[in-house]
């Protein structure tokens, strides 16, 4: 699977001169073309390809954006509405770039939860899942500056609010919230320093997705069943068989998108964001955009002090320490089967864990009073039981379904009686060791 | 002699310390203006002082008006908001500090210290809640102070946290009646 396995030959005159020079073609053959893949594959594993398409996406709107919008208070919010009714195509830009960032999340969550169910991140693959959790804080500080930008009232009072997280920190807080913000508040200098930020970050999230394809490319995918590659009859090249089934995923979740962009582009944004930054008014109700809600509700649950710890520290680690948690996954899970398909009490456990997610941010949306936070307490509580308790204890006491020896027996039971593997797929299961 | 055949820690090992150690010192000064200019600038540290006029203030009514970016209220209390505000054990406060900038840092957060000499009625705070920054509203919430809509942090009538996640009382800023109707905030 590792490199220096080049099946390259330059065939024209050309080809050659460059494989002396720089062997680009050799690079992108040997990466996409004719690169092994296991032929077991599922639309699970096309949101990396997605998820590439995504980020280019963004940037190419998100640079021509730039250049009709001004990063000054005073000019800010009018020149989003310009975009909206004045720049040709300006409505559309905008709102593919406003909702690709919504979708840019939807596909990592995809991306994420399919590393945890099919234990994705376990050796030899804990670099390429840090260097994930990595992109994925990445994004969340591009998208949380990038929704300030149009200085509506929740661009305004979410920058107020998150910023006040570090405020939390005993000591320095302060000084580091100042440093932040440019300022005593909110205002032009926070704005313009966080404009030039999200220009930047995208392409800082570029250069950490080639370091996690390259990770990606030295141990090979992982795949349904969890089990390492062992013969060439496991795998399939890159192109056709990954190629088309990307583009045939990629094309039906682009479908989704172009969806949302043309009939509801505002559906999953706040109407108060159509109102321009007012400094002396917060909203009633400050909701971050849906995919940071079960992080607020976390940062909400905890409305008691914690020994020497406040409620407002102790939130705010609580909602860092959620994060933190996936990169300690390689480490806090101690079963040496990967995938969840073998692993019955840990399937029930994974379902359990997507159900408290989607919980969390359904209770991050509502107001934090009476039952929701109390419900927000104990779903907070069992996020965390689900890492240091469920993954540790689990590995251990749980007794695996039986291993298929390699991928393609497991294929060959699956298909049993119909045909329909591609070529290659005649070696029998009996040779494997 | 050559540098390779003496004991150690030789001549050539401290001169490679002192270069990486000079090396190190340089990094760090030069890396810290691009942190400093992070900080507030000098237009934003100029607008350190504002002047208000409260002579048409009557008892139970505030003003608010925008200091170094946040919104500063000037309330004339009310005779049963001041008292409710002194009937208050300090054992109950969740915050007993006064958190009043012209007073020192451990006074405890008697009604009084929320207020000035002689002024007990003004109250001058910073209406920025201590949770995470959003503004409460006035005259509202379970101890006719004020309540904080983002995560429902409750104040009393001389702005002390009462009631749900935030950690302080609102903070009182430096000011001073520089007349009878003139306050000077900053």
């Amino acid at each position: 699977m590792s490199e220096g396995h080049s099946t390259y030959t330059p065939k024209t005159g050309i080809e050659r001169w460059f494989d002396a020079r720089l062997p680009l073609p050799r690079l992108v053959y040997d990466s996409f073309i004719a690169y092994p893949v296991p032929r077991n594959l599922n639309y699970a594993w096309t949101f990396g390809g997605i998820l590439a398409i995504m980020l280019a996406s963004q940037i190419i709107t998100g640079i021509v954006l730039a250049m009709h919008y001004a990063a000054d208070t005073t000019l800010a919010f009018d020149s989003v509405e310009k975009i909206m009714r004045d720049v040709n195509s300006g409505w559309l830009l905008r709102y593919l770039h406003a909702t690709g960032a919504s979708f840019f999340f939807m596909a990592v969550y995809v991306h994420i939860f399919r590393g945890l169910y099919y234990g994705s991140y376990k050796a030899p693959r804990e670099l390429l899942w840090i260097l994930g959790c990595i992109i994925y804080l990445l994004m969340m500080a591009t998208a949380f500056m990038g929704y300030v930008l149009p200085w509506g009232q929740m661009s305004f009072w979410g920058a107020t609010v998150i910023t006040g997280f570090f405020s939390a920190i005993p000591l320095v807080g302060e000084w580091i919230q100042q440093l932040l913000l440019g300022g005593f508040a909110v205002d032009n200098p926070t704005l313009n320093r966080f404009f030039s930020l999200h220009y930047l970050l995208p392409f800082m999230i570029a250069g950490v997705v080639i370091l996690h394809i390259w990770a990606l490319h030295v141990t090979g995918q992982s795949n349904p069943t969890g089990i390492e590659v062992k013969s060439k009859t496991d795998t399939v090249a890159f192109t056709p068989y990954a190629t088309i089934k990307d583009a045939f995923g990629s094309i039906v979740f682009l479908f989704f998108f172009a969806y949302f962009v043309f009939y509801i582009p505002n559906f999953l944004m706040a109407p108060d964001n159509y109102i321009v930054a007012n400094p002396l008014k917060t909203p009633a109700h400050i909701v971050p955009e849906w995919y940071f809600l079960p992080f607020y509700a976390i940062l909400r649950a905890i409305t008691f002090n914690i020994g020497p710890i406040n409620s407002k520290l102790g939130g705010v680690i609580c909602m860092f320490g959620a994060i933190v948690m996936l990169f300690l996954v390689p480490w806090l899970d101690t079963s040496k089967v990967r995938s969840a398909v073998y692993r019955p009490w840990y399937k029930l456990f994974f379902w359990l864990f997507v159900a408290d997610a989607v919980l969390l941010g359904w209770l991050g949306s509502q107001p934090a009073e009476g039952s929701y936070v109390f419900m927000a307490q104990m779903a907070t509580l069992f996020y965390f039981a689900f890492f240091l308790v469920a993954l540790p204890v689990l590995g251990l006491i749980e007794t695996p379904r039986r291993l298929p020896n390699s991928i393609t027996e497991a294929v060959l039971e699956k298909n049993k009686g119909g045909g329909g593997h591609p070529a290659g797929a005649a070696a029998s299961p009996e040779t494997k060791g | 002699m050559s540098a390779t055949d003496t004991q150690d820690p030789n001549r050539r090992d401290f001169l490679y310390v002192a270069t990486g150690m000079a090396a190190v010192v340089g990094a760090g000064a030069f890396a810290w203006p691009f942190i400093d200019q992070m900080r507030p600038d000098a237009s934003t540290l100029a607008l350190a002082s504002v002047e208000v006029d409260v002579a048409s203030l009557t008892p139970g009514m505030s003003l608010i008006v925008k200091w170094r970016g946040k919104p500063v209220v000037v309330r004339n209390r009310t005779e049963q908001e001041m008292k409710d505000g002194e009937a208050v054990k300090l054992t109950d406060l969740k915050d007993p500090i006064a958190r009043n900038a012209n007073l020192p840092a451990d006074a405890p957060a008697t009604d009084a210290n929320r207020t000035t000499p002689g002024k007990e009625a003004w109250m001058v705070m910073v209406q920025v809640c201590t949770h995470l920054g959003c503004i409460p509203l006035g005259q509202e919430g379970d101890f006719g102070g004020w309540f904080c809509p983002c995560h429902g942090s409750q104040y009393d009538t001389a702005g002390r946290i009462r009631k749900g996640p935030a950690p302080e009382n609102m903070a009182v800023p430096v000011f001073k009646f520089i007349s009878d109707t003139k306050i000077l905030i900053g």
